[in-house]
């Protein structure tokens, strides 16, 4: 946060609700949740990127979708909270689970959990973290955001907006979610020929389980 | 609230989700990082919606409508990507990425030890690679 | 139908059959003996209706004009007098004779559809050659006649030796066609007209500027063409092909077609007294050149391809002393009595397994196995050796009558030097020629030995050409040299006595000789028979001579002649024999004068190319290769490798973007 304090010439167009009165040093209590629980969410997060664990990483990435979850409350923005945590926390991590165990993921710490590309990997993140920190802060180190009033992203409010202006959008979206289950399981079906041989077998698990996974 | 702290945390969060696409060498590891990678995504697009619309300058709430939708895609990115790499495990035995490099020159041009600067490849060279492939 | 009607059926009709025999020979067999005889035989009797119209009056000269061809123009003209009259009735007879001894000579062969289609196409072209009035038709004529003996000497391209020969036969023959297409264009351009009574005329009103050079470069083409020195190499190896073949074209017709061509345009050669003498000196050199070298050759076919060039030297001879009528005369019995002796050296060779005359002579009646052979052989060979009455000895006298007459002075038509050349070599070859044909005769039909082979009759189709062939061979000298003169130019053709008894004296001179030598060597042929003797002697004839032409080398080691100590030629020429019997080493003169030269030449471009000019082109290879090669090893088919590096690019560029927007 001290890149903040740089001048910057950003070109980013008048701020609004620049509100001078807010300062950094001064925080409010949920400015103070906020970076408390952002802090937890981040460590959790850089935690699922480097643990050599793979079981524990996918318990850790719930660590961290669930506190970005208390962020969204903190944010005001309710409803996706709640989404958040039903479809992040309860599906993905659960699907996530399945692939790992149906891969044989080695249970405990695996030595090459990391490729080669890791420093790599390691300059590219951390310059563009530097680039992009630098960017936003220079921008926005004065706006302010006014978390009173009504709540932005109550229920009614998300619905109201969702099925007034977004309906087609969301009828779109229900049409890709259902090409994507096909796709999936067109995809986790064995070859034809496979069939054909394999007919004699007991299906592994790893063959005709993925639909009910799915 | 300074709309500061959630967009540096959705950026270190996405730098966090970046580097671990590009450094972990399991597939599912790698679709967990995408994920960290969206929600990112997502909380900068909520924490400028709450922004905007508290700011009367946007009533139709696209952050969030789009925050959801980037949820049902990434449900659905996640259901195909995990059906293509157990479709991998299945064909190659493997789903570690390294190990997949069909598209690499062949071993005649280059050997197994001098691939790419920082890629280099534990013991199993590309031709052992192929015998894998296709058992 | 007119005259001109039907003088221009007389080269279609074999070009037809010529088509038909190519694309029916695969689909119907049946009808490609039709095919090749019976349009040769309707054009030969249109010839001689021709002949019998024009009777050696006005020459017949029809002219069309197809389509304008720039500055000099191009027309299909006729223009038939006496000499492409008679000309044409010796070609389509020869060729009739040749097409029916063929279907005899090659039944078993796999390849004689495609062989007698280009006969056809070849007398077509002769034909075509003898009729046209317009120099550049002659000349298409001309060069279909060069590829059709190409191809026909090649005709047994299995053999190593066919395709060496028919490839030295074309080129040697192009070497001289390329200053005979110059010396065309440089005529055409300086007379303006490609027409022969044009360019005629214009010799006539003296309007040719360079007459020398434009004779000297056309007789390249016909030395080519008639085989004489110094391009006459090509012939002896030519006998490679079929027997027939070398019958038709290699006898007859196309090695006559330089001598024709000479004897249409010889105004124009008598503008030149240097390209007369030349033309004498050329004569002079082939004739007892190629008379010596007949004397040592073993190879019974190029005992009479040698004897071809010189007799061939002979009308030359004519040509240069100024009187056409004896060359075209010595043409014509040439043309009978040279098929003819091929005719029956192919029996022959048929019926003793072998082309070798030192392993005929050790084969005892090899004339009673072929009696027909052996009569008309006798026939012709007294012919050749120019014995009164037979045909040679008129047309013979003929050719030295001109050469004393121009010796003389009696004519204005040519420089008394080329008349003295002409008569002594005329003189010295007659002896030579009676020498080698009594030699040739002696060697194939006086055989002591084992008894010869029997390998059956001949095909009847063979006999009768010989007969057919024998009566001109006996008869058309002495009957024709009245007539002649009226067809030609009107020369007295008649023999007279001095050189009678001098061309008769000296020929059986020759003959006595040989015989003495014969006798005295022929104690030595004891021996056990040599080699050179086909595998399958009761194959078809033309097989029978392949394999005999093909073992000739590995028996003897060489294709011309056999150490053979019963030769009387051997004993005759003494040290000679040696030089002649490879042709007094021209070939290796010509190895070493332009082979030699040619293939360095051909080494050092392929260096250049090889070393100078690829070395550039790798160089420039090279730094693209190396770059590539770096840029090939980013392809690890690691694809986190490439996001890395996409990604990378894109917080740089990123970067740069908001540097550059803020003007930092």
């Amino acid at each position: 946060m001290t890149l903040a304090a740089t001048a910057g010439h950003l070109a980013a167009g008048p701020t609004p609700l620049a509100a001078a009165s807010h300062g950094f040093l001064s925080p409010t209590g949920v400015e103070i949740a906020f970076v408390l629980v952002g802090l937890v969410t981040l460590g959790a997060a850089v935690v699922t990127v480097t643990t050599r664990q793979l079981v524990h990483a996918a318990l850790w990435l719930v660590v961290a979708l669930g506190g970005l979850a208390v962020e969204y409350l903190l944010l005001t923005a309710e409803f996706i909270a709640w989404v958040q945590v039903l479809i992040y926390v309860g599906a993905v991590v659960v699907l996530l689970l399945f692939g790992l165990m149906l891969t044989r993921a080695p249970i405990g710490r695996s030595p090459d959990a990391d490729s080669g590309n890791r420093w790599a990997a390691l300059t590219v993140a951390v310059a563009a973290a530097a680039s992009l920190v630098w960017v936003v802060v220079d921008a926005f180190r004065t706006t302010w955001i006014d978390l009173d009033g009504p709540v932005a992203g109550s229920t009614a409010v998300t619905g109201a907006s969702l099925f007034q202006n977004w309906v087609l959008p969301f009828e779109a979206l229900s049409v890709l979610l259902l090409a994507a289950l096909v796709g999936a399981i067109v995809l986790s079906r064995r070859a034809k020929a496979d069939r054909a041989t394999d007919t004699g077998r007991p299906t592994t698990p790893n063959g005709s389980d993925k639909g009910g996974v799915r | 609230m300074h709309l500061a702290y959630p967009a540096v945390l959705s950026v270190l969060l996405f730098c966090t989700g970046l580097y671990g696409v590009l450094a972990r060498r399991n597939a599912i590891l790698v679709l967990m990082s995408v994920e960290l990678m969206l929600n990112a995504v997502n909380l900068n697009l909520v924490a400028f919606d709450v922004w905007l619309s508290k700011a009367a300058e946007e009533t139709l709430h696209s952050g969030q409508a789009l925050t959801l939708f980037t949820i049902a895609i990434a449900a659905a990115e996640i259901g195909i990507g995990l059906a293509i790499v157990l479709a991998v495990h299945r064909n190659r035995g493997t789903s570690d990425i390294d190990k997949l490099r069909d598209t690499a020159e062949g071993p005649d041009d280059d050997g197994p030890d001098d691939d790419g600067p920082g890629t280099g490849t534990p013991a199993a060279g590309p031709a052992a690679e192929k015998a894998e492939a296709t058992a | 139908m007119t005259t001109t009607t039907l003088a221009v059926l007389v080269p279609v009709l074999p070009f037809l059959g010529a088509a038909a025999g190519l694309l029916l020979g695969r689909t119907a067999p049946g009808f490609v003996r039709p095919l090749a005889v019976l349009p040769t035989l309707a054009s030969l009797v249109l010839a001689v209706l021709v002949a019998a119209r024009q009777g050696g009056g006005r020459a017949v000269d029809a002219v069309t004009e197809l389509t304008p061809t720039g500055s000099v123009p191009v027309e299909l003209a006729l223009h038939i007098d006496g000499f492409a009259a008679l000309v044409a009735v010796l070609v389509g007879s020869v060729a009739t004779c040749v097409q029916i001894y063929s279907t005899g000579y090659l039944r078993d062969d796999p390849r004689y559809p495609s062989y007698a289609a280009l006969v056809s196409l070849f007398t077509s072209a002769m034909f075509l050659v003898v009729y046209s009035g317009d120099l550049m038709v002659l000349l298409v004529g001309w060069e279909i006649m060069g590829i059709c003996s190409y191809f026909l000497v090649g005709h047994y391209w299995e053999t190593p030796q066919a395709r060496a020969a028919s490839l030295k036969a074309f080129l040697v023959t192009k070497l001289g066609d390329v200053p005979f297409l110059i010396g065309l264009l440089a005529l055409a351009t300086e007379a303006g007209s490609f027409r022969i009574t044009k360019i005629l005329g214009a010799v006539a009103s003296g309007s040719l500027d360079h007459p020398t050079l434009i004779a000297l470069l056309l007789l390249a083409g016909v030395a080519g063409k008639s085989a004489q020195f110094p391009l006459h190499t090509w012939l002896p190896d030519a006998m490679a092909g079929p027997t027939p073949v070398s019958a038709l074209i290699h006898a007859a017709t196309m090695v006559a077609a330089g001598v024709y061509f000479v004897a249409r345009l010889l105004p124009l050669f008598q503008t030149s007294h240097a390209a007369m003498v030349v033309l004498a000196v050329m004569a002079a050199v082939t004739m007892v050149g190629s008379a010596l070298a007949a004397l040592a050759q073993d190879d019974i076919k190029r005992v009479l391809a040698y004897s071809t060039i010189g007799q061939l030297g002979y009308m030359t001879g004519a040509l240069a002393a100024g009187d056409r009528g004896a060359a075209v005369f010595h043409l014509l019995t040439h043309g009978a009595f040279k098929a003819l002796l091929f005719l029956a050296a192919g029996v022959i060779i048929h019926a003793a397994g072998t082309n070798s005359l030192a392993a005929m002579s050790r084969m005892r009646g090899l004339r009673d196995r072929v009696p027909d052979a052996y009569w008309t052989m006798t026939v012709a060979l007294l012919a050749l050796a120019a014995i009164p009455p037979f045909s040679g000895f008129f047309s013979k006298e003929s050719v030295l009558v001109a050469a004393e007459h121009a010796a003389t002075g009696h004519t204005g038509q040519a420089p008394g030097a080329a008349g003295w050349t002409v008569l002594l070599a005329g003189l010295v070859t007659a002896l030579l020629t009676a020498a080698y044909a009594t030699r040739l005769w002696l060697l194939a039909f006086r055989g002591r030995g084992a008894e010869a082979p029997d390998h059956g009759r001949q095909p009847v189709a063979m006999n009768a050409v010989l007969w057919v062939l024998a009566i001109p061979s006996l008869a058309l000298g002495g009957l024709a040299f009245r007539l002649l003169p009226d067809w030609f130019d009107g020369h007295d053709l008649t023999p007279t006595l001095t050189t009678s008894v001098l061309g008769t004296g000296v020929a059986l001179v020759g003959g006595i000789v040989t015989y003495a030598a014969w006798r005295h060597t022929t104690s030595l042929a004891a021996r056990p028979p040599l080699g050179a003797v086909a595998a399958h002697p009761e194959g078809d004839a033309a097989l029978v001579e392949a394999e005999a032409i093909a073992s000739h080398e590995p028996a003897y080691g060489d294709i011309a002649h056999a150490p053979d100590p019963s030769d009387p030629g051997r004993l005759l020429l003494g040290p000679l024999h040696r030089h002649a019997a490879v042709g007094f080493h021209l070939d290796a003169v010509y190895t070493t004068l332009f082979v030699r030269p040619v293939q360095a030449g051909a080494r050092l471009v392929r260096f250049l190319d090889r070393e100078v000019v690829d070395t550039y082109v790798r160089g420039a290879g090279a730094l693209p290769r190396v770059l590539g090669t770096a840029v090939r090893r980013a392809q690890t088919g690691n694809v986190q490798t490439y996001v890395s590096a996409l990604l990378a690019g894109t917080v740089v560029l990123a970067v740069a973007a908001v540097l550059v927007a803020t003007g930092a």
